[in-house]
């Protein structure tokens, strides 16, 4: 092995000189919430068009191994037919894809319909988080789109997230299932007002969103009420579809009640989200 | 230079490869860490200024498109680099034992720091299931991964310390 003489700017050094960096990066982001500024825009020139490639060339691997498993499927049942099959099997799967496509499309939509009033910008998945602790990913709309912070993004038929952060040709979006996250949403049926919390264990365990501080004395509130957001948030547009209450209990203080929410949206396979351009009136900043 | 380039693409291809692919193929949403891998490896292939570079770099990449604030991922990423590089003595490149043994290390110790910081900190007390729902799961999957990337890094770092002794020698 090749040993290399040490050089003299020592190296503790310059590891407390990047730690130093980094701290005042993690202070700056908690109290003027400024993440990146020109590094979000270089990275999303960087990384943005390679991201959308390589997805490319993921939904074209699915394709083919999807049309493999079909061909051997046929191939067991008629050897005779197999070149026919073979055809055949292909034309059905780009109808397949093309159905799927309609299928999405249609959704889209019907959401559009569902809340005419605001104005939205249509949006593919484009990566997702590094690590398995937070439900966070990456969106191919950007600022360049008109898309801002705090922008609410909705998919399929209800709330998916918010926008944290935007780059040029790209934007985070952390979605509401995230641990770190939270919503008031309002009961529809009786206008009572909650806490949607996102829960990294409830999520993996059974699929569903805690809440809690639900006021409701005349227990009026059933299980399969749905939960949309409420006019008291400050970042969420009120009435956006959260999901359907699946279970509740009353807390110990006999006050309120808390339990768990199915959301209405499927965040496991998320590929098209609309981002609601109409940003929610904030008091702060 | 040449060392660098190879190397950055390797850190971008892996970048890539995590939030895409490897998210797709992801089992029970548990997708294997792959960029640690890169960091740990280089880590203790290279040293500890190689490792502390590259854990910066890839742990600025994660910070940017998925954290939450600018620093964490690349304050934690290269003290992995970093910590990694002390090993360069005891490392030998016929031997697996030690890599995985890093690797593994390096992996737990990431995912307890970011527990600790992200989730302790806000009353998610419960580290059993967390370890063995989350930690636990992500480095398995990526011990798997790691057999293969493992030998693609070593043989792609020993390449190019042929290339550089070579070219060293030719100018003596």
């Amino acid at each position: 092995m090749k040993r290399r003489a040490k050089f003299s700017v020592p190296l503790r050094y310059i590891l407390l000189f990047l730690t130093g960096i980094c701290v005042v990066g993690i202070l700056l982001g908690f109290t003027l919430n400024i993440s990146g500024g020109p590094l979000n825009t270089v990275a999303g020139y960087v990384f943005v068009p390679m991201q959308r490639g390589i997805n490319t060339v993921g939904v074209w691997i699915s394709d083919k191994m999807d049309n493999l498993k079909q061909l051997s499927d046929v191939m067991e049942e008629n050897d005779d037919l197999r070149r026919q099959v073979d055809e055949l099997t292909a034309e059905l799967n780009t109808i397949k894809l093309e159905q799927y496509e309609l299928e999405n499309l249609r959704e889209l939509f019907d959401l559009d319909q569902k809340y005419p009033s605001y104005e939205k910008v249509a949006a593919n998945v484009i990566g997702k988080d590094g690590g398995n602790w937070f439900s966070n990913f990456t969106i191919d709309k950007g600022a360049d789109d008109g898309i801002e912070i705090d922008m609410n993004v909705i998919a399929g038929s209800g709330l998916v997230g918010i926008v944290t952060s935007v780059g040029p040709n790209y934007a985070k979006v952390s979605s509401i299932i995230n641990d770190t996250n939270k919503v008031s949403g309002m009961v529809t049926t009786t206008s009572d007002n909650l806490i949607v919390k996102g829960s990294l264990q409830n999520m993996n365990e059974n699929m569903v969103i805690d809440f809690s501080d639900l006021n409701d004395s005349d227990d009026n509130v059933v299980v399969g009420d749905p939960v949309v957001t409420s006019y008291v948030s400050d970042q969420y547009q009120q009435g956006i579809l959260i999901g359907y209450i699946s279970s509740l209990t009353k807390d110990s203080n006999n006050l309120t009640k808390s339990g768990t929410i199915t959301p209405s949206v499927d965040f496991e396979h998320i590929h098209e989200v609309l981002v609601i351009l109409n940003k929610k009136q904030s008091t702060g900043n | 230079m040449r060392r660098k380039i190879i190397v950055t693409l390797i850190i971008i291809v892996c970048y890539l490869l995590q939030t895409t692919l490897f998210r797709t193929l992801s089992f029970a949403s548990i997708s294997p860490n792959i960029l640690i891998v890169v960091v740990s490896s280089f880590g203790f292939m290279r040293g500890r200024k190689e490792g502390m570079w590259i854990g910066f770099f890839c742990g600025l990449l994660l910070d940017i498109f998925n954290g939450g604030v600018l620093g964490f991922y690349a304050l934690l990423y290269m003290y992995v680099g970093y910590a990694n590089g002390m090993f360069r003595k005891l490392f030998y490149p016929d031997d697996i034992k030690l890599p995985l043994l890093l690797i593994t290390g390096s992996d737990v110790a990431v995912n307890l720091v970011i527990y600790f910081f992200m989730f302790l900190f806000r009353n998610r007390f419960n580290l059993s299931y967390y370890f063995f729902k989350i930690i636990l799961p992500e480095l398995v999957y990526t011990m798997i991964v790691t057999i293969f990337l493992y030998i693609i890094l070593l043989k792609i770092n020993q390449k190019l310390e042929a290339v550089e002794k070579r070219s060293a020698s030719k100018f003596v």
